[in-house]
């Protein structure tokens, strides 16, 4: 990094024609693109970007800038880039869209800052930090912003953030000096306007965040750009789907537009998420993090949340971000999305008829019935290690997609917990926003009890889940296979929650509580426990006492589940369901 | 729990229901040549037969059963409660928790049960009790018949040094030696020269291999003497010496006996079973490529005056070893029915299940020697779930998520105890299935084998198909030149799967991308009203990348209809077929040639792991742009393994040798996996200080969890 600096420190001084002083390092961007463009094959005159006083026609400078727009940084900083095993804005743009679809938008925009000497040509770049514009994915529409930061701020180790991101949204301090994909007015007047196209077309927005931040030298209004984000955020929530792909800093208020998308992705070992980088941690609780575990993709896919699943590698994210994107309808006026099937919608997975075990505390793996049942055994699943004791994720049944929620009996016995319920709740919220249909797979013994959790507010986190489930209009399957207990059971889409088909396998137990507990209460003080308890399992640990009441539809051979399913959602394709009028609904947040 | 016995029964009612197609399938494929599927109806044997055996064998007892009509009584621990044997059975019994010593092997539970069913005969399969003298004494004290032979005879052949007098006395050829106190070298020398050269010396009280040494001449002998001796005095305080005739380059053959409880017995061809890994057989088949009439003749009449030595009734199966100049010379009897049987079947046409329940309700024979025919070749490849990568196999396990047997092939027979969605678990022998296929000719044999481990679809658990596809296709195998050490002659350094030469890279590499494009084609296949129109890529052109072990290949394809022709280093190659991405199988056609290929993942990032000729590829599939960001990123450091100990399999950890902030010396042994009845000794990689210890003794661990950490 120091080598690189060091050169573009001395090609600018070959042109040494410019006065600015080499505090600011924004004049290295200028000294690489410069030396780009007096490379023989361009032979430009050295100060080529004082377009003012130029001699140039229209045509020439239109061209010019499009080529700086182009190269961004310069051929220098894109290898910086690539050396710390990252792409650059367009390399992306280019991987995630169709071969030749990306239509750019605002390539001659230039932000308008004029302090600090900011309003200098030289500090000046068409396009400036972001890319934005159109394109297709598979052939169907997509709006993308890909936010550049090609900056080699400082010489600092490659891949890490500069410790200059550190900052939150009220307090900013430190020289920023380099762009660095930071957002300036004009970067975020050019996301809002992609957004803002996409709401009115009606197709999804993905942003490929990579960005050191707000651009100090812009004061309040990069704040008010980031503002301009988080409304346009917030108004194409539930409208179009918003997805985020983080794939290096954010840090400050710039992570509060990933967290109010839909889904937020991020590269492994080079991204970061954080309100406060750990130098502010250390000042202010004198914790020592790294910047990997304050908010690394691993922190943030198996800890806290925030982050939906991560990926190795850019090439990776970006190519899996195609395919996700595939399951995801354009916007909430479209249907879910019906793809070209190979699998038999009728197929027969007999291996479903032994999955689960006779004892009942023994485990199995949900997933291997998600697998044995969606097309393909094609199951994208969201927060893969993030409250495991759910499982969420995107599936087709015979080329539709669906939402898959089902518990995990293999982690803490696929009880409900707080992290679950939200994780489950905000899937649903998803689906339902989007028409998608939810199936479930019920197996669960009930909310995990102890003061942890009713210290942490489980009431009022999984009344999140069942108030998911119960506004859901979109079809709503649910397969009980084994364990519907208490509470648990009403959550999990079940019938009284508008469940439009509910079925029990033969192994369903749907109870108040287990047969144990139970019977310590009903028969307490009796002396034959064991009898009593036989007793209790021969009336309620089967299905019969739910499907006599018709809260279950049918009892199902698990073999047949997938054609049962696959027939359900043919005919529910047209279910139509409103909810009362309200301005909005007041989930307990 | 009465709820549960009830869901029991009516799963058990509703399998009875679903499983009867299943069973004339598995007999109708060909039944000429499997087995006679007509049972003599006007001879009445038993109502009802309890088989005190799991999986495929006990699968394969009831068959015949079913066929002759009568009853069948299962026995099960507690894990196997669904499994196929359970539910092929008219009726079960849960005799024990998992351990095969408390179920299988608990003579108490199952002599319960058959007193509890009232099961009139017992079929005890192999392994297990079948030949067990004093279970076999237990049950004729019952008044139950024992479907095998008698007790003596059992006891007789069980005992090796007993069984080799009554060869000795009975003419069969026993390998020539001497065991006792050998004073000189001269003597030694003497007793050599008797037996004739080679000749192998050890010490008679180490066990297997141990200490033998190899004597051609005088000279050798004289030094394996005072080798030898020098060892017996010292480590095993016995001076006793085996001096023996050494068999070079064994084969092991071994001849199929019957006899019934007249005195007749009957010779059923030999079975050639040489190839073997650690003592178990791998591919058999029937008849031998070794053996000429007059060599089998003398084998299969030694065999029978062995039986008839012994009093022999029901089938046996006589051991020998072959040297290469065809002298034959007696190894063991086995007094059961073997696991490798049905080869025998398929080439003589006997159901020797039906034989031995006859046998043991005292008929007579059928059959008389000349009507025992060899009709064409059988070839028996032993299915495992294990990694054939390690040490030609260790044990793995797992559910079967995907499981499908190549029974729409013709000439193809599967004897298998599992069923999709079962599990193969540390407790039991994970033998998966035996593949037979058979043909007028072995070539004609070979080629069907070739083809059904190519359909075999086995997900879930590693298996041993690419071991087998490659044996079966081992140009020494298929000329016939094989010995009992044919794995560590033609694999010195392990077995490292299928090796692609240019022209085969290029089908695989063709077909991957074939696969690869249809599935980008088809994510752009959205069906119905779209309120946004979309605008797929048309293309019928394609330049792409992809990564194949260490090798980069850049690929032109050109597609037309379901062919795609494929231009990869420097060749073309014409592909088509069905393109079907949720199919496991991949028929397809590669220059007029068929092939079948098998998809196990695919992955959004490209990737593809395809089964071709037996063995898993992963390949990594971009377009040429991606190819070239994709060589940006960067490496991922994968774990230091010198460090780390892993478990290579799961089972259960016997003992744990160190303590953290030991020292251990390079190749010292850290810790013990005992996994289906083998001990694996885990050692140290690199003298190291134990940093942790993450297991202890009695634990349960799966495949590639961490053991022992090293600094």
């Amino acid at each position: 990094m120091m080598a690189a600096f060091s050169v573009a420190r001395s090609s600018c001084g070959l042109f040494s024609g410019l006065r600015v002083s080499f505090r600011s390092l924004a004049h290295i961007k200028y000294g690489a693109a410069a030396a780009a463009a007096a490379s023989p094959q361009t032979p430009l005159p050295p100060d080529c970007r004082r377009y003012s006083v130029s001699h140039l026609s229209v045509r020439e400078r239109i061209e010019q800038k499009r080529k700086a727009a182009l190269i961004g940084g310069g051929q220098k900083r894109i290898d910086a880039q690539h050396k710390r095993g990252k792409l650059t804005a367009r390399e992306r743009v280019e991987l995630l869209l169709d071969a030749e679809s990306f239509v750019e938008t605002d390539m001659f925009v230039e932000h308008r800052c004029s302090d600090f000497g900011m309003e200098q040509d030289s500090n000046k770049f068409p396009g400036d930090s972001v890319v934005t514009g159109r394109g297709r994915i598979n052939g169907r529409l997509v709006y993308v912003f890909s936010q550049v930061l090609t900056a080699g701020l400082r010489a600092e180790s490659g891949g890490r953030v500069p410790r200059s991101v550190i900052y939150t949204l009220s307090a900013l301090f430190q020289d920023f000096t380099v762009f660095g994909g930071s957002l300036s007015g004009a970067h975020a007047q050019k996301i809002c306007k992609v957004m803002d196209q996409a709401m009115t077309v009606g197709a999804p927005v993905i942003g490929l965040n990579d960005s050191g931040g707000a651009r100090i030298q812009e004061g309040v209004e990069s704040l008010a750009g980031y503002a301009d984000i988080f409304l346009r955020n917030v108004l194409a929530s539930g409208v179009v789907p918003q997805i985020s792909l983080i794939m290096g800093p954010c840090a400050g208020g710039a992570v509060y537009s990933p967290a109010l998308t839909d889904f937020t992705f991020m590269v492994k070992d080079t991204s970061y998420l954080f309100i406060t980088g750990p130098d502010v941690v250390k000042s202010v609780t004198n914790e020592d993090v790294t910047q990997e575990e304050l908010g690394g993709a691993k922190t943030h896919t198996t800890v806290s949340g925030v982050a939906h699943r991560a990926f190795e590698n850019d090439v990776e994210a970006l190519l899996n971000l195609r395919e996700f994107f595939n399951f995801l309808p354009l916007s909430n006026q479209d249907p879910a999305p019906v793809r070209e099937c190979h699998d038999p919608s009728d197929r027969l997975v007999k291996s479903l008829d032994t999955i689960v075990p006779f004892e009942s505390t023994k485990a199995y793996d949900m997933l291997d019935i998600i697998h044995a049942i969606v097309d393909e055994r094609d199951f994208f699943e969201i927060m893969p290690n993030y409250a495991k004791n759910i499982v969420v994720g995107f599936a087709r049944m015979n080329g539709r997609t669906v939402g898959i929620v089902g518990n995990q009996p293999k982690v803490a016995s696929g009880c409900l917990d707080i992290n679950s319920s939200v994780k489950g709740a905000r899937f649903v919220r998803f689906c339902d926003a989007f028409n998608i249909p939810i199936i479930t797979f019920v197996d669960v013994p009930g909310f995990l009890p102890g003061t942890a959790q009713e210290y942490g507010g489980i009431i009022r986190h999984g009344a999140k889940l069942l108030y998911a489930y119960a506004e859901a209009t979109v079809p709503k399957i649910t397969v009980i296979t084994r364990k519907a207990y208490g509470g648990a059971y009403d959550v999990m889409s079940s019938k009284h929650l508008r469940g439009d088909v509910n079925y029990a396998w033969p192994t369903a137990e749907v109870a108040v509580m287990g047969a144990k507990g139970a019977v310590q209460i009903i028969f307490r003080g009796k002396e034959n426990q064991a009898e009593a308890e036989a007793e209790y399992v021969e009336k309620f640990a089967n299905p019969f006492p739910a499907a006599v009441r018709g809260f279950v539809d049918d009892i199902i051979e698990p073999s047949t589940t997938r054609r049962k399913i696959c027939s359900d959602l043919e005919v529910l394709a047209s279910k139509k369901q409103v909810n009362p009028w309200k301005k909005h609904a007041n989930i307990p947040l | 729990m009465a709820v549960y016995r009830q869901a029991v029964l009516l799963d058990r009612l509703l399998f009875a229901v679903k499983y009867a197609p299943c069973q004339s399938r598995g007999c109708a494929v060909d039944p000429r040549a499997q087995y006679s599927t007509a049972a003599s109806l006007n001879e009445k044997t038993f109502d009802k037969i309890l088989i005190a055996n799991r999986g495929e064998i006990a699968c394969r007892v009831m068959k015949t059963c079913k066929k002759m009509g009568i009853q069948t009584v299962a026995v099960h621990s507690d894990v196997d409660s669904s499994a196929v044997h359970v539910k092929m059975a008219d009726e079960a019994v849960c005799v024990g928790p998992a351990p095969t010593n408390k179920s299988y092997l608990n003579m108490e539970a199952i002599l319960e049960a058959i007193r509890h069913t009232g099961a009139q005969a017992v079929h005890p399969g192999y392994g297990f009790l079948s030949e067990n003298k004093e279970f076999a004494k237990r049950l004729v004290a019952d008044g139950v018949t024992f479907i095998g032979p008698d007790t003596h005879a059992i006891q007789a052949m069980g005992d090796k040094i007993e069984s080799k007098l009554i060869a000795k006395a009975a003419k069969v050829n026993t390998i020539p030696g001497f065991d006792g106190v050998v004073k000189t070298a001269e003597e030694a020398v003497k007793i050599a020269q008797q037996i004739g050269y080679p000749v192998m010396i050890k010490a008679s009280a180490g066990g297997g291999g141990k200490g033998m040494r190899i004597a051609w001449n005088d000279e050798e002998t004289r030094e394996g003497f005072r080798f030898s001796s020098q060892e017996a005095a010292s480590s095993f305080g016995d001076d006793r010496l085996l001096i023996e005739k050494y068999i070079d380059n064994p084969r092991h053959i071994e001849i199929q006996v019957l006899a019934d409880k007249h005195g007749n017995a009957l010779w059923l061809n030999e079975r050639e079973c040489s190839i073997q890994r650690r003592n178990q057989k791998v591919v058999e088949e029937a008849p031998s490529t070794f053996l000429d009439p007059d060599t089998r003749r003398a084998m299969g009449e030694q065999a029978v005056q062995l039986a008839k030595a012994v009093k022999y009734s029901s089938a046996g199966t006589v051991e020998f070893l072959v040297d290469s100049k065809k002298n034959f010379y007696f190894l063991e009897m086995n007094t059961r029915l073997q696991v490798e049987h049905p080869i025998t079947e398929c080439i003589t046409g006997l159901d020797l299940v039906e034989q031995m329940i006859r046998v043991a309700k005292g008929y007579r024979l059928q059959h008389e020697q000349k009507d025992i025919p060899i009709n064409g070749w059988a070839i028996e490849s032993r299915v495992y779930a294990e990694d054939p990568y390690k040490s030609f196999g260790l044990p793995s396990i797992g559910r079967l998520s995907q499981y499908q047997e190549p029974l729409n092939l013709s000439n193809v027979r599967v004897d298998s105890g599992i069923e999709e969605g079962s599990d193969i678990s540390i407790y039991y022998d994970p033998m998966i299935s035996k593949l037979v296929t058979f043909g007028s000719t072995r070539a004609e044999a070979l080629a069907r084998m070739e083809d059904a481990l190519d359909s075999y679809v086995i997900r879930g658990v590693t298996h041993n198909i690419p071991l087998l596809r490659e044996i079966i296709t081992h140009p020494r195998f298929i000329s016939g030149d094989i010995s009992t050490n044919f794995l560590p002659e033609v694999y010195p350094d392990g077995f490292k799967g299928h090796q692609l030469d240019v022209e085969s890279r290029r089908e695989l590499l063709a077909a991957a991308v074939a696969l690869y494009i249809t599935s980008q084609l088809r994510s752009q296949k959205i069906l119905g009203d779209l309120r946004v129109s979309s605008a797929p890529m048309e293309s019928s052109c394609w330049e792409l990348c992809v990564e194949l072990g260490e090798g980069q290949h850049h690929v032109h394809v050109i597609k037309s209809g379901n062919v795609y022709t494929v231009e990869a280093d420097g060749g073309k190659v014409e592909v088509c077929g069905q393109w079907n991405l949720a199919s496991t199988l991949l028929p397809i056609t590669v220059n007029g040639a068929d092939r079948m290929l098998q998809c196990l993942s695919r992955e959004a990032s490209g990737t593809l792991v395809l089964q071709y000729m037996g063995t898993l590829f992963k390949l990594q599939i971009l377009s040429k742009r991606a190819a070239e960001l994709n060589s940006y990123m960067p490496e991922k450091v994968s774990e230091d393994t010198s460090s780390i100990l892993r478990s290579p399999m799961p089972g259960t950890v016997v003992a744990v040798s160190v303590k953290p902030g030991d020292t251990v010396a390079e190749g010292q042994e850290i810790c013990v996996i005992e996994a289906m009845k083998m001990q694996n000794s885990l050692t140290a990689a690199k003298p190291a200080k134990v940093k942790s210890v993450h297991c202890k003794a009695g634990e349960t661990v799966g495949e590639g969890d961490l053991l022992v950490e090293l600094e």
